[in-house]
């Protein structure tokens, strides 16, 4: 992707600029980013298969019956709890959302669980209390989910 | 090595279940096997550039320079900051946790690091090309302008639903995850 390229651009950039500086804080900059991975790693496998294990049980059949134009309240639940659930990449977050749509999921269904998939974290929740604390993290995304199907309204009616 | 099996038994024994899921369901069990692997791959891809950034961050950005810049005092300047770090940036939700914790560890306003993680999930000037082809300009346009205030909105809110006790927590436990 491209704008990953153009962030390895810029991190590279100033890497090499921070070196011509000062090689020994450069040297400890890059003490700190590996320390601050593996200090992570751990929670970050345990995401990684969470993952794998619910996208193998979940279908893209499955998440369209679901998901449908009359589900209407109850569609939106689910898409909202899907969109919380499944850490979709952005990139595959839209494509896969306009291709629901095609197969007759509903306009605010879809809206709703692009908002949840794109602000929600419940499997990545242990991530986020690791590092903010519990009451933060919960706060956070609970708040992320009720606007999630205020912006779904919203779009619902500014759109159709 | 004791200290090692014992901060990765988690992941140990999720890599266990997922075996005997391709023990006794294979094509289950190799396809959560594959999409753990195309994920980790991405993982891979993306993170490393923003851990070299939060080094770089770390070790050069005096605490002084960011409480001025997004402490408590910075007003509009730290919410428009907050703004335009997490928008340019790349990576999915988790990547943005420890970039926020080296921002509250130098003393950012609490709100602001909220805003940031909002601005990284929300309006992401690298994603909105993608939700255009999928989903038409419209649509792109009218989210991104109802997303800013929600993002905004969300950081004001769950600042209020804390108190100083919580606060203090949240700064500690961001001191406690960097080295």
């Amino acid at each position: 992707m491209l704008f990953t390229i153009i962030i390895y651009i810029i991190a590279a950039g100033l890497l090499f600029l921070s070196f011509l500086k000062d090689k020994r804080k450069t040297k400890l900059a890059l003490k700190k980013a590996w320390k601050a991975f593996e200090n992570i790693l751990p929670i970050f496998i345990v995401v990684l298969i969470i993952i794998g294990i619910t996208l193998a049980l979940l279908n893209t059949e499955t998440i369209s019956r679901l998901l449908g134009q009359q589900s209407g309240w109850f569609g939106m639940v689910v898409a909202a709890f899907i969109g919380s659930v499944t850490l979709i990449p952005g990139f595959v977050t839209f494509p896969l959302a306009s291709a629901l749509l095609h197969n007759g999921a509903g306009f605010m269904q879809i809206a709703v669980f692009i908002s949840t998939s794109m602000m929600v974290g419940i499997v990545t929740l242990p991530l986020e209390v690791k590092y903010f604390s519990k009451k933060a993290a919960v706060i956070r995304n609970s708040l992320a989910i009720i606007f999630s199907f205020v912006v779904a309204i919203i779009l619902g009616m500014v759109i159709k | 090595m004791k200290k090692t099996i014992k901060r990765y038994k988690f992941a140990i024994a999720l890599v266990a279940i997922n075996l005997i899921i391709l023990a006794i369901y294979p094509s289950i069990g190799i396809k959560s096997f594959s999409i753990t692997w195309s994920n980790t791959l991405e993982m891979l891809s993306v993170v490393p550039p923003i851990f070299v950034l939060l080094g770089l961050l770390d070790v050069w950005v005096q605490r002084e320079t960011m409480i001025k810049l997004m402490g408590e005092k910075s007003g509009f300047i730290g919410i428009l900051l907050a703004f335009l770090m997490g928008s340019v940036a790349a990576g999915p939700l988790y990547a943005s946790f420890p970039i926020a914790a080296v921002l509250l560890k130098k003393g950012s306003r609490f709100s602001n690091v909220i805003i940031f993680v909002g601005a990284w999930t929300t309006t992401k000037i690298p994603l909105l090309l993608f939700e255009t082809s999928a989903m038409g300009l419209k649509f792109m346009i009218t989210r991104f302008l109802i997303d800013i205030p929600v993002v905004i909105l969300i950081a004001v809110i769950t600042d209020k639903l804390l108190n100083a006790n919580d606060k203090k927590q949240v700064y500690d436990n961001a001191i406690a995850m960097e080295p």
